[in-house]
């Protein structure tokens, strides 16, 4: 057994194919923003979650602090959405704050934005958020609107 | 009597079909039986590896490359309508990690290495080679089926490998370094759209898949050749038709499998 030309060829072939392998996870994926840093777990109840999907981004003040997890009908809890968020371990909110359903400009998709509250209990892992507020779903928005528009006519 | 003859023909082909697939089944279940060998005398798989992986890079790079570039041209003047080209990088590695990178590396391996191992092992029973082989006590099957079969297996995830960074690579350059999208907004949303977990390894089981296919249809068809020079031709052909075949309906399974329900 020697060391031919050949073998040299082939193992920069594997080389060369590992390490495209490598650029596509850290250069063209997301494994290097992975966070490495321990995270938390709440729990959230909505009346609608809208367009909500699992994996989708959780900000506050416009930063991501964590991701959707889960999402299930809770039908224990007057059949609301339950809303499972693991958080990052960095940031710590106060009890009263508030997860919102937003959506990320005029048609993009949908994420939870957290209004920090002023208790001076923090929000530990497993715990419950007790006020939300849903996503809003347009055909109540323009049914409110017609309403309201009718109403006032018949005055 | 016209009616007789076309059902006896008609009966024939079945037979012979069912016959046939039989046959392939067994012929891989001892490729695989065999396939000791080729791990234990692993310098034959190197030498197979250079001339199916090694042979391919420049076709699979080249080719990379430009499919990267169109992508990344059409894009462009597809998402500058609705004024979003920020998403070109998200929309040129999705569409390559996900489906360009693995099929068209395949389809590429398909007609580049296939082709050429089918006519090899189709030529080497019509000169009777293998036949020699048997004589001297030597398992074609282990010393010349098995090693090919597993470098094609582990070349093809590496090719599309290449293939998709090659590609991104020229898409990075047509989009950003001549058309002039911003290369800070291209790269981030590239990394906010690629998932690894559910793209890159998804494209890699692909591949893995498609290497598997297409080296088991090669292989098969060359020794099946009838040894003949028209033999040797028309499996050579058989061999890119079926292996393209496969590969497109695979792709079809596997995303119906991967991405059809989050």
């Amino acid at each position: 057994m020697e060391r031919t030309t050949l073998d040299l060829w082939v193992g920069a072939f594997v080389v060369a194919g590992v390490g495209a392998l490598v650029v596509l996870a850290l250069k063209v994926g997301n494994l290097s923003t992975y966070n490495v840093s321990e995270s938390y777990q709440l729990q959230a109840y909505f009346t609608n979650i809208g367009g909500l999907k699992p994996k989708a981004s959780i900000k506050s003040a416009g930063v991501l602090i964590g991701r959707v997890t889960d999402i299930r009908l809770d039908p224990q809890h007057e059949y609301q959405a339950k809303v499972t968020m693991s958080l990052d371990k960095r940031y710590q909110f106060p009890k009263d704050t508030v997860p919102k359903i937003l959506t990320a400009g005029l048609l993009g998709e949908q994420y939870i934005g957290f209004e920090p509250g002023e208790d001076e209990k923090m929000l530990v892992n497993g715990d419950e958020v007790r006020k939300t507020q849903s996503a809003v779903v347009l055909e109540d928005l323009i049914g409110r609107f017609l309403y309201s528009k009718a109403s006032s006519n018949s005055d | 009597m016209s009616i007789v003859n076309s059902l006896r023909t008609i009966g024939h082909r079945t037979v012979n079909a069912v016959w046939r697939i039989g046959f392939a089944a067994r012929f891989f279940a001892m490729t695989l039986f065999y396939s000791g060998a080729s791990f234990r005398r692993f310098r034959l798989t190197i030498k197979e590896m250079f001339f199916s992986g090694v042979m391919s890079l420049i076709i699979i790079l080249v080719a990379g490359m430009f499919v990267g570039m169109v992508l990344g041209l059409q894009g462009y003047e597809t998402l500058k309508r609705y004024g979003s080209e920020s998403a070109l990088g998200s929309l040129v590695a999705l569409s390559l990690v996900r489906e360009l990178g693995p099929v068209l590396a395949a389809l590429l391996f398909a007609s580049r290495a296939g082709s050429a191992m089918t006519a090899e092992i189709g030529l080497m029973k019509a000169t009777e080679q293998i036949a020699a082989m048997e004589l001297m006590a030597v398992n074609p099957i282990a010393r010349v089926v098995a090693p090919r079969f597993w470098a094609g297996v582990f070349s093809m995830p590496l090719l599309a490998a290449l293939f998709s960074a090659m590609g991104v690579l020229g898409g990075y350059v047509v989009g950003v370094v001549l058309i002039g999208v911003d290369e800070g907004s291209f790269w981030s949303q590239m990394q906010g759209a690629v998932d690894f977990r559910h793209d890159v390894m998804n494209g890699v089981i692909k591949s893995f898949v498609f290497g598997l296919a297409v080296t088991a249809i090669s292989l098969f068809e060359g020794y099946d050749a009838p040894p003949t020079a028209e033999g040797v031709s028309g499996a050579t052909t058989r061999t890119v038709v079926e292996s393209s075949l496969a590969i497109l309906i695979l792709d079809f399974i596997l995303t119906a499998l991967m991405f059809g329900s989050n």
